[in-house]
């Protein structure tokens, strides 16, 4: 999970905060200087936290606050307001262009995802009904392009890679500009024949500081003329990740920043300070290798759940995406009739499965970054894989009808999904053991009272 | 830092706290940094020096010892089990690039490298090192997108023998080090190797990408303890990341700095130099470059 090391140091500061009654201009000074090192161990940069820790203490500092009935939540409410702000308050999405097609073109460092990044902003944007087309001018990384065109190949998603017969120069000759540049204005041309009203543009990436690669990049510009120029940056760069923004942003000119690799354990110094650096929100973040690894990025979430005061709304939407309505309303019925099966536990299961790991829905449930090395919570998630083993091992009418499952059918199914037949019959005490709940939960549901008995 | 340790300038309090804050914008994180300079004030004040030049030459000779020894292969001679070299790292931090730079190397010594693309995950991969391998006149083995990367990893043993090759070097899949599955994978690549060949894989390294900030350490943590790392790569300092990630990550390990890469040229990753890094990581002696840098 990212950032749980900066939850970690600023929930023992809360906590401290908390504990107290009432809270002196110098308590509010040592939470700040203990705040202050937590971000700076979490790689935020030095300039933006001296300015973060300075409004937070002139704010917390300020006579409503000490003199307040919870003053250590007030401070905390600071804290969670000031981060959303340095993170830019409310959600940036894409801007498009009054007449297709769009035009959105990717920079950034090499490594930071771009590649990656492209093909998955292509399938974000044509689940919203677009049609994009994406355009693989990255000359300089071997085999950059074909990466792209694998991708597209292995997601539907059409990629223009040059005119027929094209064969890159070298790198860094002029000749490799101008193929870059011809790669983009015959993709333009065919983005408008096909008629895909968005163009992504995958760009070389290399050092800030490299001036070729900032002037390839304004041609690049010139000639695409993007709606949206995003810069592409790797979640775990540390102070540097300033100085990057900072030269794309003044070099080249961006409208937005795609944060990757939120997946990993990043302390979250790049998303709390590139906002503040160039005035430029993060519009998306890259969560796992997956196609449909993007989420829009919410910087209020962001900070909830930076803070462990969880991110309910993305949870709720995830679950939203992964549930089928129609499958929801024929469970539904199936329940009322007590008609559950195997087979729509295993449904359900799959459903949870593709809202994400485990670890990660935790992640998003407030405290508990608390109970986080506490045993028990370190999920298995391959448990899942051996359920769905066994059950799949299982007959039509064994799946229907559970309990013809006698001893030697037991065996049979645990040879038959590589499990033993503890693990068998461990599954089959579970669903009899929902199979009640749910019975008793529908009898609930038919008299409010109960209901409400049930709930306390 | 130049202006911070300008050669006039008086040697105070105030001075030690620019100097911490030097430090950690250079990514070297608040512990070590005011590890190090408590450090130099203690020694200045032993050994008299009170400018600002005296102090910054103690400041890199502190930094230097911290940073740790030279670096370089540590492989055995040919003989008759050719010597293995396994990459690792997580996504974009150029794994590929260093493969095909160390197998440059090694082949500008005299010993006849084998290419090995154990990533089956990533799109193109196979194809990227195959670029290089082609650059470099060297052979790779690789198998089809999706298949065992063990199973790689162990064609090209048999591989090496078969064709006399007397260093195998295996790049693998960028991977998290907090996915739990890909680190399994990981293992049982090392796992295979050891069994085709006496004391593989000689080298471990670890690709840092040079603009990671503290989460480095968190990485080099958790690699080294799932397949004990003989060594990192620090990579793409050509830019304007100072790395001082380093000193974290010796506080915390033992693995030594073997190489650093300073860009795209398969010349361009020099070995480790604790006095040229701690300049680097000052600001103060210009950046580290290779050989490529100065045609550029």
């Amino acid at each position: 999970m990212p950032f749980t090391q900066l939850t970690d140091r600023l929930n023992n500061v809360f906590r401290r905060l908390k504990a107290r009654g009432k809270l002196s201009e110098r308590d509010v000074d040592e939470a700040v200087r203990q705040i202050k090192l937590a971000l700076l161990e979490a790689d935020v940069n030095y300039k933006v936290v001296k300015d973060f820790v300075a409004r937070v203490r002139e704010r917390a500092v300020g006579r409503e606050v000490l003199a307040s009935v919870a003053p250590g939540q007030q401070v905390v409410k600071i804290v969670h307001d000031e981060m959303a702000r340095l993170m830019g308050g409310e959600r940036a999405g894409i801007a498009f262009a009054p007449r297709p097609p769009s035009v959105i073109m990717l920079v950034g460092l090499h490594g930071s995802g771009k590649t990656t990044t492209a093909a998955k902003l292509a399938r974000h944007l044509s689940r919203q009904g677009r049609l994009p087309l994406l355009i693989a001018a990255d000359l300089r990384r071997p085999a950059a392009r074909d990466q792209l065109a694998q991708l597209g190949r292995s997601h539907g998603l059409p990629v223009w890679t040059g005119p027929t017969g094209f064969t890159p120069p070298e790198p860094d000759s002029p000749e490799a500009v101008r193929a870059t540049l011809d790669i983009i204005t015959s993709g333009l041309s065919e983005a408008r024949t096909r008629g895909c009203d968005v163009v992504i543009i995958d760009t070389g990436g290399r050092f800030h500081v490299d001036e070729a690669l900032m002037e390839e990049l304004k041609k690049v510009r010139e000639v695409a003329r993007p709606a949206e120029t995003l810069l592409v940056l790797d979640a775990m760069t540390g102070q540097e990740a300033v100085g990057v923004a900072e030269t794309f942003s003044r070099e080249v000119g961006i409208d937005g920043v795609v944060l990757t690799k939120l997946d990993g354990d990043a302390r979250g110094g790049a998303a709390l300070s590139v906002r503040a650096v160039t005035g430029r929100p993060i519009k998306f973040v890259g969560t796992g290798e997956k196609i449909d690894d993007l989420e829009p990025f919410h910087p209020d979430r962001m900070a909830s759940r930076i803070l462990d005061m969880g991110d309910i709304v993305t949870l709720v939407e995830r679950a939203e995406a992964a549930f089928d309505a129609e499958k929801a309303r024929e469970l539904e019925r199936k329940l009322r009739r007590d008609e559950f099966t195997l087979d729509d536990f295993l449904d359900q299961l799959r459903q949870v499965r593709k809202m994400g790991s485990l670890q990660e829905l935790l992640s998003f449930l407030p405290g508990v970054g608390r109970l986080r090395g506490l045993k028990g919570l370190d999920v298995d998630e391959k448990q899942f894989g051996r359920v769905e083993a066994i059950i799949c091992s299982m007959t039509r009418e064994e799946r229907r009808d559970p309990s013809i499952i006698d001893g030697s059918r037991r065996r049979r199914i645990a040879a038959g999904s590589g499990t033993t037949t503890a693990e068998v019959n461990r599954l089959l005490r579970q669903f009899s053991e929902t199979r009640k709940l749910i019975k008793r939960l529908t009898a609930a549901g038919k008299d409010a009272r109960g209901l409400s008995r049930l709930m306390r | 830092m130049r202006r911070v340790l300008n050669l006039g300038r008086r040697v105070d309090e105030e001075l030690y706290e620019e100097l911490v804050e030097t430090l950690v914008s250079g990514d070297t994180g608040v512990q070590a940094a005011e590890d190090v300079v408590a450090e130099v004030r203690e020694r200045a004040g032993r050994e008299g020096v009170a400018d600002g030049e005296g102090l910054r030459r103690l400041l890199a000779a502190v930094l230097a010892e911290r940073l740790g020894p030279p670096g370089d292969l540590d492989l055995p001679p040919p003989g008759a089990d050719p010597a293995v070299i396994l990459v690792v790292g997580v996504n974009g931090s150029g794994k590929t690039t260093t493969v095909a730079k160390l197998a440059w190397r090694l082949a500008a010594e005299g010993r006849r490298p084998l290419l090995v693309q154990a990533d089956t995950f990533r799109a193109a991969a196979t194809e990227q090192l195959r670029a290089w391998a082609e650059r470099l006149g060297l052979d790779l083995v690789h198998h089809r997108p999706g298949s065992d990367p063990a199973a790689v990893a162990f064609d090209g043993m048999r591989a090496a023998r078969a064709r006399g090759k007397d260093v195998v070097l295996v790049d693998t899949a960028g991977r998290l080090h907090t996915r739990k599955g890909l680190i399994e994978e990981l293992k049982k690549i090392r796992r295979v190797l050891a069994r085709e060949a006496d004391g593989a894989p000689h080298e471990t390294l670890l690709v840092i990408d040079g603009t990671t900030g503290l989460n480095a350490v968190q990485q080099a943590k958790a690699f080294d303890e799932a397949v004990s790392l003989t060594g990192i790569v620090i990579t793409k300092l050509d830019g304007t990341a100072r790395g001082g990630v380093v000193l974290a990550i010796r506080k915390e390990l033992g693995a030594p700095v073997k190489f650093v890469g300073v860009g795209e040229g398969c010349e361009d990753l020099v070995p480790f130099d604790p006095l040229v890094y701690a300049g680097t990581l000052l600001g103060t002696s210009g950046r580290v470059q290779g050989p490529g840098a100065s045609s550029a």
